[in-house]
């Protein structure tokens, strides 16, 4: 069953198909070619050292005998002795990884650190050894061999093993109470079945390659018997004369090392395909999704110190399908904007679009996506190709990014002093001793204390909270006019979170920075911004300001289904009714079905089919976007989100400050 | 639900209402202590926690990364051994040494939903096969238990063809209902949820925590609800509990605790909660 | 994290090396004395040599005090090995010691030459095609480093050996094919020990750079749009050499092996082709002399690959796991 369902899923592996067929090719040689041609490999011929011709195609030997014929024949001895080396060190190695597993803590960290030095030890000169001890002869070498290759076995069976036994599944069944012989059988075994089979088959390879060179050297197979390895070691001592000889058994030797090899790789690569969560993933259906149309022309409402102007933006796979679906706002100066959305609504890769840095292979196209500078001409950020140099300082210095995950968006290997102090140098030019300044004074202004010590550390010596402090602090150090956090406090606790808020925003007081939030929590954008966009499968359904937002003046249905989907802290509080979010059972209102993949997105509101309103227009029709007032957009077919809004107070006049003061 | 209360008979002979009845309890640590490493790396998890669980309730675990939530799960699951205190199931202690098979029949009456619904399904079995597999660890076999398997497969609102698939052909949301059906096919007297929405999306979330709310309902579970989410935990639960460091360092029925905090670490915790309209 | 209040990190990290080391010595002292206790039949009827009389053969026990008990020997075995006394040869009597002495520069060598070959390759070339076939661009050319490399890694050093000597030595006649009386004698050695493992290394830093590529910290960087320079080398170099050599440390520490055999096909003067000798002739001692010091030599291959790691990439030095 589980083979059926890899097939279907996995490209047809064209390295494992090769050298699957290679092997098996050499396997049937080895059983049938003594039976066919081992008469005349041991024939004794008139001619000697003959070059290749119409009757010896690769000439003969001292003796006159076949060296086609002898190097088929000697296939089989190949390839038993690698077989049995291999079997040896895969049988006696998974069993000495399997008892260092099996004992207790403290001998297997001995153990596995005993294994790390023997696999530390090259093979052959173990070979040599145990070649010395034992007469020279295939026997010593199959088992030197052997020997040599049982710690690689080990440590992967002990390392496998405790991976797999460390995972939630065999934790699981453990507390089911499932017998230890079944738990292997059943859950550990198949889960590390795999990686074992990508080892035999290198470890079969190198057997194969370490054999020959042993025959090669003299010490392993001794005549009058052969193999491939020996006859090259006779090919070489008439090379002079007579190249062919050694042409056979090298084809050969690497032929075989080949095969090997290529199954390894193509099942490495499989595991490595099968192994992901790739079902999520459906293949092909490359149905180019009907572009939602451009909220046509009017740039509406964009102000003349807006920083950010994003309009109908898509960012597109490289089959075309559109993740990102005609997306339009604008941040102002000053200005702080989220945008709020589940996993695959695209709201990341809106940020990544505004920073100029989508992952690999997407592509951004856009009416306008451009941060605007007074002093300066528009800075085009869906421009193809490369940039200059003069674009990369505009883009270095005038935006400011946060990521996600503090712990790895730091580079391992580097002193965080170098890291933060980088675009500086590297763009303003500035000397190492202002732009450490510089940095100290920043990571003041995020309150890390003793900045001068944290410069000279590495990032794995923080805590999290403290990176992401510093994380800020490096968006700030150029003091950007834009700063683009990418959900900066899921990795975080709340507490924390709320000490990154705060910094937030009191840089935002302090310099004046525009932002772009992006976060899947609403609690955090309506505590944090000004205005908040709301994304469901690549567009923007809504565009609200955070005081509406909070107030429950929400219109789209997605954006209702949401709150309402959210526990909150109180809910039988002062809240407003209508935002509350039980429903009375205690129950929450949650949203049936999943969000549509990009590629399956319907012509018309991908909301439709979970849509608790949803009118026959909808399914059909992608939902006009409504400008009810600056700033306050929603794209739906209902009626009554069309209704004019209450006259308010502008988008800053609903700011509530104090959430994120209060902690600070 | 296949519970016999067997412990002290505390509650009042006539409960018309349940919250003034004292319900029997069925779960409680005691002075529960936990510390890693050796030697100087020693580091102490826990110190010296009670809690306890009474039948029927949910109690809700809260604290920050680092606070020793998953480690005390662990603990009262059996998967970690104290350094000292006990963790008692009715009235039984489940920590001290004993058989083998009376371990495993006291650890079946417990069990655990845990946090990653990608990595708590072996990819390699079926949905059946993993629930069959917690009906009867030693011979469970899809064929034998179908009915059971499609039955508990309802109970948590998923097709009986569910059974034939793979944990890989399921979403985020409908691995972590597998994996309750799985905890409850066992029928054990204690639930323990370790951060079981905290990888989901709101929207699934809130599938996930209304089966929870109908399975708390209609099986009158009991339950430890671990979750880093305060808004999530008072949803959930009865009571709450607040770790920090290691300590307890309150515990009481949920509109005490979230209305009228006692502790400072509590009040910042809860002020630190993100959407709440700027009161704090 | 936890590890700030303890002793200076590089400090266990120099105490788990060291001992590494020790127990790798001691091993390879066992099993060389071993090599002479565990031979079927009687070492010193080898010795003495196959027309020797008994008396003969008795005197020659005696002399090799094989006929104490095997503590003794053993106690014999390590006192001789620190004063730098590794016996002498059965067949030629030389003292082994003057033998090591003699070869061991030429194994060096090549040896070391090969690593520098290996790594200044490899390393370039691995990240050269990660970085233009990035994001699955430029197909073609991963598809044809793929296969080659594979080809070639699969080649082991003798094949190559014997090809080269015979295209480039015989038939163009551009290099010397034996010995080592030249420096251009160096060369074919050298690429023969080198190739199949640039190979099969630069498939790994190719490998290990499309995983660094991919990460947040290297996104970060990129976000900084530093010159593309110093965006691979700054940022992309320490952390894939981590990986890289953590994985191609083996191979390194194996191409010991490969230069022994490689000895063979282009006549080096090298302990491996010595060794090779001594084993047919069953020569003991020269056996046990030169295994043990190519051991050594493994060992600190090792140990030089482990303190470049631990500078590389500083949560090495706490233990912790490095390019995970």
């Amino acid at each position: 069953m589980t083979a059926t369902r890899v097939r279907k899923r996995a490209r047809p592996n064209a390295m494992l198909v090769t050298g699957l067929v290679g092997l098996t090719a050499l396997f049937v040689l080895a059983v049938v070619a003594p039976w066919i041609w081992g008469d005349r490999a041991d024939e004794l011929g008139p001619s000697v050292h003959l070059g290749s011709s119409g009757e010896h195609w690769l000439g003969t030997d001292a003796l006159g005998r076949d060296l086609f014929a002898r190097t088929l024949v000697a296939t089989r001895l190949t390839l038993e002795l690698a077989a049995l080396a291999t079997a040896i060190a895969s049988i006696a190695g998974t069993v000495l990884g399997t008892l260092i597993w099996v004992s207790g803590p403290r001998v297997r960290a001995v153990g596995l650190r005993v294994v790390d030095v023997m696999i530390s030890y090259p093979a052959v000169i173990l070979a040599l050894t145990i070649a010395a001890i034992l007469d020279p002869g295939p026997k010593a070498c199959v088992i030197a061999i052997g020997v040599a290759g049982c710690p690689s076995f080990a440590r992967l069976t002990a390392n496998l093993a405790a991976s797999v036994a460390g995972r939630d599944f065999v934790a699981t069944a453990r507390l089911l109470g499932v017998p230890s012989l079944r738990l292997m059988r059943r859950h550990i075994l198949p889960n590390i079945a795999e990686p074992l089979l990508v080892l035999v088959s290198v470890s079969f390879a190198h057997s194969l390659m370490a054999l020959s060179g042993l025959s090669f050297l003299g010490l392993g197979v001794q005549l009058p018997d052969y193999d491939w390895g020996q006859l090259l070691s006779t090919g070489l001592q008439s090379l002079y004369t007579n190249p062919a000889e050694a042409v056979g058994p090298a084809v050969a030797i690497v032929l075989a090392g080949l095969s090997a090899g290529f199954v390894g790789d193509g099942l490495a690569a499989r595991a490595a395909s099968t192994s992901g969560n790739s079902a999520a993933v459906k293949p092909g259906s490359r149905k180019a999704s009907a572009s939602a149309p451009v909220a046509t022309g009017t740039d509406h409402s964009v102000p003349d110190d807006a920083v950010l102007v994003v309009s109908d933006l898509r960012v597109r796979r490289p089959d075309g399908t559109a993740l990102v679906d005609g997306v339009t706002f604008h941040i102002g100066a000053a200005e702080i904007v989220g945008v709020v959305g589940e996993s695959g609504s695209g709201k990341s890769l809106t940020a990544m679009a505004a920073a100029r840095l989508l992952p690999g292979g997407l592509r951004a196209e856009a009416h306008a996506l451009e941060l605007r500078n007074p002093g300066a001409e528009p800075l085009a950020l869906a421009a193809p190709g490369r940039d200059g140099a003069a674009v990369r300082r505009r883009l270095a210095t005038e935006i400011g990014i946060v990521y996600q995950d503090p712990s790895a968006s730091f580079n391992p290997a580097l002193r965080l002093g170098g890291q933060l102090t980088e675009t500086l140098r590297v763009h303003l030019g500035v000397s190492r001793r202002e732009a450490r300044e510089r940095a100290v004074e920043q990571l003041e202004f995020v309150r890390i204390v003793d900045p001068e010590a944290r410069l000279r550390a590495y990032p794995h010596e923080l805590s999290g909270g403290m990176r992401q402090r510093a994380m800020i602090a490096s968006a700030l150090l150029t003091r950007p006019r834009l700063i683009i956090a990418d959900e900066p406090t899921t990795a975080l606790d709340v507490t924390v979170q709320a000490e990154v808020l705060a910094l937030l925003r009191a840089a935002n007081r302090r310099d004046g920075t525009a932002m772009l939030f992006i976060s899947h929590d609403i609690g955090v954008v309506t505590d944090l911004c000004d205005r908040v966009l709301v994304m469901y499968a690549g567009r923007l359904v809504e565009e609200l300001t955070a005081a509406e937002l909070r107030d429950g003046h929400a219109r789209h249905p997605y954006t209702k289904a949401l709150l309402a989907a959210t526990p909150r802290l109180e809910p039988d509080g002062e809240a407003d009714g209508k935002l509350d979010a039980e429903t009375g059972d205690g129950l929450l209102a949650a949203i049936p079905g999943r969000p549509p993949q990009p590629d399956e997105r319907p012509a018309g509101c991908a909301f439709a089919d979970r849509c608790a309103a949803v009118l026959p227009v909808c399914r059909d029709t992608p939902p006009p976007v409504r400008v009810l007032a600056p700033g306050r957009t929603v794209a739906c077919h209902l009626p009554e989100t069309g209704a004019p809004v209450p006259v308010q107070a502008g988008p800053k006049a609903g700011r509530h400050d104090a959430a994120v003061e209060a902690v600070g | 639900m296949n519970t016999t209360p067997t412990g002290t008979a505390r509650s009042a002979p006539e409960r018309n209402a349940v919250e003034t009845a004292e319900p029997a309890e069925v779960l409680r640590a005691e002075g529960v202590t936990v510390a890693f490493g050796r030697g100087a790396r020693r580091k102490t998890v826990l110190h010296g926690v009670d809690l306890s669980l009474r039948q029927g309730h949910t109690v809700g675990l809260v604290g920050e990364s680092g606070s020793g939530k998953s480690t005390l799960a662990k603990v009262i699951v059996g998967l970690v051994r104290p350094v000292s205190g006990h963790v008692a199931l009715d009235g039984e202690d489940v920590t001290g040494p004993r058989g083998r098979a009376a371990t495993l029949a006291l650890r079946r009456r417990v069990q655990l939903v845990p946090q990653d619904p990608y990595a708590s399904l072996n990819p390699r079995m079926t949905v059946g096969e993993a629930i069959a597999e917690a009906i009867d660890p030693r011979r469970g076999g899809l064929a034998r238990h179908r009915a059971a398997v499609e039955a508990r497969l309802a109970q948590v609102a998923l097709d009986p063809e569910a059974a034939d698939r793979y944990p890989a052909q399921f979403s985020g949301g409908q691995r972590q209902r597998i994996a309750i059906a799985r905890a409850l096919a066992v029928e054990p007297e204690v639930v323990i949820a370790d951060e079981v929405t905290s990888a989901l999306d709101s929207s699934v979330q809130a599938e996930v925590l209304n089966l929870l709310t109908g399975l708390r309902r209609s099986l009158s579970l009991t339950m430890l609800f671990i979750s880093h989410d305060l808004a999530v935990v008072r949803h959930v639960s009865d009571e709450v509990a607040v770790l920090r460091h290691g300590r307890l360092v309150e515990h009481g029925p949920c509109a005490e605790v979230f209305g009228a905090p006692r502790e400072p670490y509590t009040k910042v915790l809860l002020a630190s909660v993100p959407g709440r309209g700027g009161s704090a | 994290m936890a590890v700030l209040d303890e002793a200076p990190p590089w400090l266990g990290f120099a105490a788990r090396r060291l001992g590494g080391v020790l127990l790798v010595l001691t091993a390879l002292v066992v099993i060389t004395f071993a090599i002479v206790q565990l031979m079927p039949g009687d070492p010193a009827r080898v010795a003495a040599g196959a027309n020797a009389t008994p008396d003969q053969i008795t005197r020659m026990r005696h002399d090799l005090g094989l006929d104490r008990s095997v503590p003794a020997q053993f106690v014999d075995y390590v006192g001789n090995l620190l004063h730098g006394d590794l016996g002498r040869s059965f067949h030629t009597q030389e003292n082994v010691a003057d033998i090591v002495a003699d070869r061991l520069p030429y194994t060096a060598e090549l040896a070391l030459l090969g690593i520098v070959v290996i790594l200044v390759v490899a390393i370039p070339l691995g990240m050269l095609v990660a970085v233009l076939c990035q994001n699955g661009r430029r197909r073609r050319l991963d598809g044809a480093f793929t296969f080659v490399t594979g080809f070639v890694g699969s080649t082991p050093e003798y094949v190559l050996g014997t090809l080269l000597v015979y295209v480039v030595g015989i038939k163009l006649g551009w290099l010397p094919v034996a010995g080592a009386a030249t420096v251009d004698a160096l060369v074919l050695p050298v690429v023969a020990i080198s190739l199949g493992p640039v190979c099969t290394i630069a498939r790994i830093v190719r490998r290990e750079t499309a995983v660094v590529l991919g990460q947040d910290y290297f996104r970060t960087a990129r976000g900084r749009r530093l010159p593309a320079r110093r965006l691979y080398l700054r940022h992309a170099l320490p952390n894939l050499l981590t990986s890289t050599l953590t994985l191609a440390g083996l191979l390194l520490a194996g191409l010991l092996g490969g230069t022994v055999i490689a000895e063979s096909v282009f006549a080096w003067p090298g302990l491996g082709t010595r060794v090779v000798e001594a084993i047919t002739q069953r020569d003991l001692p020269v056996v046990q002399g030169v295994v043990l010091v190519l051991g050594s030599l493994a060992c600190l291959i090792n140990l030089l690959i482990d303190v470049v790691l631990g500078l590389l990439d500083p949560r090495t030095l706490s233990g912790k796991a490095a390019g995970s």
